[in-house]
């Protein structure tokens, strides 16, 4: 990607999650969060991977965030329910992030040229994600869909724990 | 570089021009065809120098004048960023997905072969789905920032209902992807040119009459119209989600729910009735299966195309708002018990029968 524009996308990544995290309102927080989202995908764009970018939309921003959104506003939070983290928690927030941050740095700094290599046609698209998705990850993906099968199922079960 | 700019950009305003004309006559048809089915003239006043063309003044000229006129009125204690983005972003999505659409085969000009495709994504109809999934927001948020209960309660009868009906309508194409074993639009509308028993059309919908099904109800629950306005609902909830805005922003929510109309006619017209395909034309003109030939040069048969594909959506457009006209509301538990109980089983029976019957078969027919 051209680097002005890459730049300038980043720059608006870092600002929609920061929004997610200093915003006092969680209607903005979470619109925060589809921003970046949304911007992430762009970015899976650029990077080819046409697939990952849409499933990340519809998986992410289209689904799971909309019901984030549903139970803030039937929640509907009081002002005071709004205020920010304790100080420690901030604190300890604060600290990881900047030394997630430091150990990413510190690996960009010690390899900051990796060898690129070009992309097959059809990189990204549909086929070469399924291709790998059901030959050399079946085991993980199915495994990943049967948990998925015990978390429904554990919420229907908490759903109707009250009926008669 | 320059005329490659200008093709793209030619073929991007094309695509959004055709939507918004079929939205036009859609809101039309709206007026019109509403006032024939309840047996009244409908709308016939506003004329310019005594012309008022069967209310085409009315409702294309008069009526969008009225509402950008009007005042905008923001409610008290009303959250002034969201409730001015909230009209915007259930617009935006709904035109943003006219992208992927395919409108005509190839256009051979000068030398060049058109793509008569704004995007050839590979994975177009999950674009198409991701967008019409962003489009929930403005549903959502203009029911929670108005500070109304009426729009609290329509954003999230809004937002429940989308979501609802978006797995229905995702698993209803699911089908129709493993048919033409693609996820291109275009290609998807070229796979149907093909001739069933040497003479019919192979279109989408004589291999999936059932995802047809499907798709068409989801859809029209997903512009949440009659008989699926409960977000809207003015017998309960006023206006629903959109109850406290009016002039333009109030115009916008009117556009989404029309483009949204388009869109489903533009889809199913693309998946289920051969897109741009005229029966028998191919890239060098007519070839009757009872042995006729009609050559036609590549602008003709791209100018076919183009009206065959707006005629397919016209129609379709004009379908839905007679079902619009003609059924009474779902109550919310039929809403609810019709999504999860009705399509969706009937739309994961369609995938397994047609993974079977792939599987039987070997190849997509």
């Amino acid at each position: 990607m051209i680097v002005p524009l890459f730049a300038v996308l980043a720059l608006l990544t870092v600002a929609a999650s920061l929004v997610v995290v200093l915003h006092t309102n969680p209607v903005y927080s979470a619109l925060g969060l589809v921003a970046t989202l949304f911007l992430l995908a762009v970015f899976f764009v650029a990077l080819d991977a046409h697939m990952v970018a849409a499933l990340q939309i519809i998986v992410y921003a289209g689904a799971i965030v909309v019901l984030f959104l549903f139970v803030i506003m039937l929640l509907n939070l009081q002002v005071e329910a709004r205020a920010m983290a304790p100080a420690p928690l901030v604190v300890v927030a604060a600290a990881g992030g900047l030394l997630l941050g430091g150990l990413v740095l510190a690996a960009v700094l010690r390899e900051p040229e990796l060898p690129t290599a070009a992309v097959g046609p059809g990189y990204g698209g549909t086929e070469a994600l399924a291709e790998r998705l059901f030959t050399a990850y079946t085991l993980p993906f199915e495994l990943t869909s049967v948990l998925l099968l015990v978390a429904i199922v554990g919420a229907v079960v908490l759903g109707k724990k009250r009926m008669p | 570089m320059g005329i490659e700019v200008a093709i793209a950009a030619a073929k991007a305003g094309f695509i959004l021009f055709l939507a918004l004309q079929v939205m036009g006559l859609g809101v039309f048809f709206e007026r019109k065809v509403s006032a024939v089915i309840q047996d009244r003239i409908g709308a016939n006043r506003a004329s310019i120098l005594g012309f008022a063309g069967l209310g085409l003044v009315n409702t294309l000229v008069a009526d969008p004048i009225k509402f950008l006129l009007k005042e905008d009125i923001r409610p008290a204690g009303a959250d002034r960023l969201l409730h001015t983005l909230a009209p915007v972003l259930s617009v935006l999505p709904a035109l943003a997905a006219f992208a992927v659409m395919p409108f005509g085969d190839v256009l051979e000009l000068e030398g060049r072969t058109i793509n008569l495709q704004a995007a050839a994504l590979n994975v177009g109809i999950l674009y198409v789905l991701a967008m019409a999934s962003l489009g929930v927001y403005g549903v959502v948020l203009a029911g929670w920032a108005s500070n109304s209960r009426w729009s609290l309660l329509g954003g999230i009868r809004g937002s429940a209902q989308m979501i609802s009906y978006e797995i229905a309508m995702g698993l209803a194409l699911i089908g129709v992807v493993l048919t033409y074993d693609t996820l291109d639009l275009q290609e998807m509308a070229r796979r149907q040119g093909e001739l069933v028993w040497g003479w019919l059309p192979a279109w989408g919908v004589l291999y999936q009459p059932l995802a047809f099904v499907v798709f068409l109800v989801a859809g029209i629950a997903e512009s949440k119209r009659i008989p699926f306005d409960l977000p809207e609902s003015e017998s309960e909830l006023v206006s629903g989600y959109f109850t406290e805005y009016s002039g333009a922003k109030h115009l916008m929510f009117m556009m989404a729910d029309f483009v949204e109309v388009v869109l489903v006619a533009a889809l199913a017209a693309t998946l289920f009735f051969g897109g741009w395909q005229v029966p028998w034309l191919g890239r060098e003109g007519f070839a009757f299966p009872w042995g006729g030939q009609v050559p036609l040069p590549s602008i003709a048969v791209a100018a076919l195309q183009v009206t065959a594909f707006m005629v397919k959506v016209i129609l379709l457009t004009f379908f839905q708002i007679v079902v619009r006209w003609t059924l009474p509301r779902f109550r919310y538990d039929q809403l609810m018990r019709l999504g999860w109980k009705g399509l969706l089983p009937l739309a994961l029976a369609n995938v397994v029968l047609t993974a079977a019957v792939l599987l039987v078969t070997g190849s997509a027919p």
